[in-house]
């Protein structure tokens, strides 16, 4: 075989391949949006479960799923941008600080599983949290901080040199030129990093299991007292997410009509996500332009 | 003399404002490191103590990893982990060999072949198909490997290659992201030496380019298998779940975290076949550590 046959057939072959891949993905979108898309409607968003009969919805596990969002970002970007400042600012070149990389390594690389049993241990038990969305969002705390760390870290790095040395040169102090000038020059892409993690976040199951829980209480949607044990807002209750629902669903649904929910369910979960993605690269595109001037 | 001391009070009014802001970054920032490294040490704690219950109790390591029997509810209960490892490790190893040639074509094609529309079409779909969640990845597995592979293949459909066809697809972003960044971070002058050599485009790809860049490549494809190690739910949802070594690639079996998952939750804490299932969180744990050291060898051999 002459070498420039061997060249038009690899190629063919790798253009093949990426064509594949894009196929993958939208037959994947397809797949979910046309059959779950026709099950979603605003009953089904909003109305509760049915365990045996069908035309369950969906309703709580939504809110579920949103309000543990917030409450793990509540505790995630402090942390994260904090460790993350000291990655990028105070961090020494040293043993100390290889050390602290390696845990943020393998933090980031522990199965979500492994986290989730941790919680359970931990939060459920030695905590006495019991099955509850705050346990839950300890738990995506820790499955969610290294990748935080990282993206703070990255975007305070990429703060010019001459703004920094600027503003210490004008008499500020350390802390004051990482807050005032630094944090805000990089909260573009903070902010960009923060939206595709919450997505991540938003999708996953493994870690809440055994943490947030596999059942929701009944809730009075009109009880807006965090205290109250049947009010959405209390934070200290079971709560199933969207995504933990798929998964009971699927594996011990009794519902007739399980796999339409489980469609619905999983066309809303990948259309939230979408959201995130969308929103990341539209904002990171606007920043940029507002900051760069360019096209 | 009066005027020195009112120079002096601002100045050192603003010297301990600055102490003070200083003290306040050190101290916050110190805080949150701390909270990082008491989590990692505080889960391998926990982990490791209740994972080696099991062996403090009388169960010989060896035994519960060569074993072939998982029966909990036997009396005495019997715990041999050896399907669930082979599982493990069966599917996020063929999980890479199919993930891995598309990845690398993937990132060939972003890098070398037409970077415009490699960066314009697949690298957003790349990156969605990241952030799609692994329940969704495991409801359409159910949905469409399973059923497709049942009317195919003897069997269930439900098995190793269905586990392993969904956790490819997981894994093919990790794979081709760091192939792109390696492929792109090589410097022009020797794809450009191989050219003015006269080679062709694929001759410079597999001659040149891959070799150089080969163990950044490995490197994603071991965090590919990592991460396809760890994955739990849509594991759990297409392969079986049936606690034996599976005899066809379309046998039911299960994997670490597929018996952990539907386990856990039924178990009474301290009982046997509790401490057992920790045991298995154990391996997934000690598996982890070794991945992160091969890609940390494999990265002191990228740079040099």
């Amino acid at each position: 075989m002459s070498a420039k046959l061997a060249n038009r057939i690899a190629t063919v072959v790798i253009i093949a391949v990426a064509i594949f891949i894009v196929a993958i993905l939208a037959g994947l979108l397809g797949y979910i949006l046309v059959r779950g898309l026709g099950h979603v409607s605003w009953d089904f968003l909003t109305s509760v479960p049915q365990s045996i009969r069908e035309g369950g919805g969906i309703g709580p596990q939504l809110f579920n799923s949103v309000f543990l969002l917030v409450l793990t970002l509540l505790i995630t970007v402090p942390l994260g941008v904090g460790a993350g400042i000291y990655m990028s600012e105070y961090a020494k070149a040293n043993r100390f600080t290889d050390f602290i990389r390696l845990v943020v390594e393998v933090l980031s690389s522990f199965p979500s599983i492994v986290v989730g049993l941790f919680g359970l241990l931990v939060l459920v038990h030695y905590f006495g949290l019991g099955y509850s969305l705050f346990a839950g969002a300890l738990a995506l705390t820790v499955f969610n901080l290294p990748l935080m760390v990282r993206i703070t870290e990255q975007a305070i790095r990429a703060v010019p040199k001459e703004q920094k040395e600027a503003s210490l040169a004008l008499g500020l102090s350390r802390w004051k030129t990482i807050t005032s000038i630094m944090l805000p020059i990089a909260m573009p892409n903070i902010l960009t990093g923060t939206i595709l993690a919450s997505g991540r976040v938003f999708g996953e199951a493994a870690a809440l299991l055994f943490t947030a829980g596999m059942s929701s209480p009944r809730l009075d949607f009109t009880n807006w007292n965090p205290f109250s044990s049947n009010s959405p807002l209390n934070p200290f209750r079971p709560a199933e997410t969207l995504a933990v629902h798929i998964w009971k669903i699927n594996s011990e649904g009794l519902a007739p009509d399980a796999a339409e929910i489980a469609a619905g369910a999983s066309a809303v979960l990948v259309i939230v996500v979408l959201l995130f993605n969308f929103t990341a690269r539209f904002i990171g595109g606007y920043i940029h332009r507002k900051f760069t001037a360019s096209k | 003399m009066k005027e020195r001391v009112t120079l002096d009070h601002p100045k050192e009014k603003i010297s301990k404002q600055h102490l003070t802001e200083e003290w306040v970054g050190k101290i916050y920032t110190w805080l949150c490191i701390i909270v990082l490294i008491v989590t990692i040490f505080s889960m391998v704690y926990f982990v490791a103590s209740r994972g080696l219950t099991t062996f403090f109790r009388g169960v010989n390591v060896w035994e519960f990893i060569s074993g072939l029997r998982w029966q909990p509810d036997a009396k005495p209960p019997i715990f041999g982990a050896l399907p669930f490892i082979f599982g493990s490790f069966s599917t996020s190893i063929m999980a890479a060999l199919i993930a891995a040639p598309l990845g690398f074509c993937a990132a060939i094609f972003m890098t070398e072949i037409m970077p415009k529309y490699g960066r314009r079409y697949l690298q957003p779909v790349i990156e969605l198909l990241a952030g799609i969640p692994s329940v969704v990845y495991g409801f359409v597995g159910l949905s469409i490997i399973v059923p497709f592979l049942r009317d195919t293949f003897p069997g269930q459909g439900l098995g190793l290659a269905a586990g392993a066809i969904v956790l490819s697809i997981m894994i093919l972003p990790t794979i081709t992201t760091i192939a792109t960044d390696a492929l792109s971070a090589l410097p022009g002058g020797l794809k450009e030496g191989s050219y003015a050599l006269g080679a062709t485009r694929w001759q410079t790809i597999y001659r040149i380019v891959l070799p150089t860049t080969f163990p950044a490549l490995m490197t994603g494809v071991v965090l590919g298998i990592s991460r396809a190690f760890g994955e739990a739910l849509a594991v759990q949802m297409v392969i079986g779940n049936a606690p034996f070594l599976p005899r066809s690639l379309f046998d039911s079996t299960s994997t670490l975290t597929s018996v952990i998952t539907l386990s856990m939750g039924n178990t009474v804490m301290n009982s046997p076949h509790n401490n057992a299932l920790w045991s298995l969180a154990l391996i997934l744990m000690l598996m982890t550590f070794v991945f992160v050291f091969i890609v940390r060898w494999l990265e002191r051999r990228t740079k040099i």
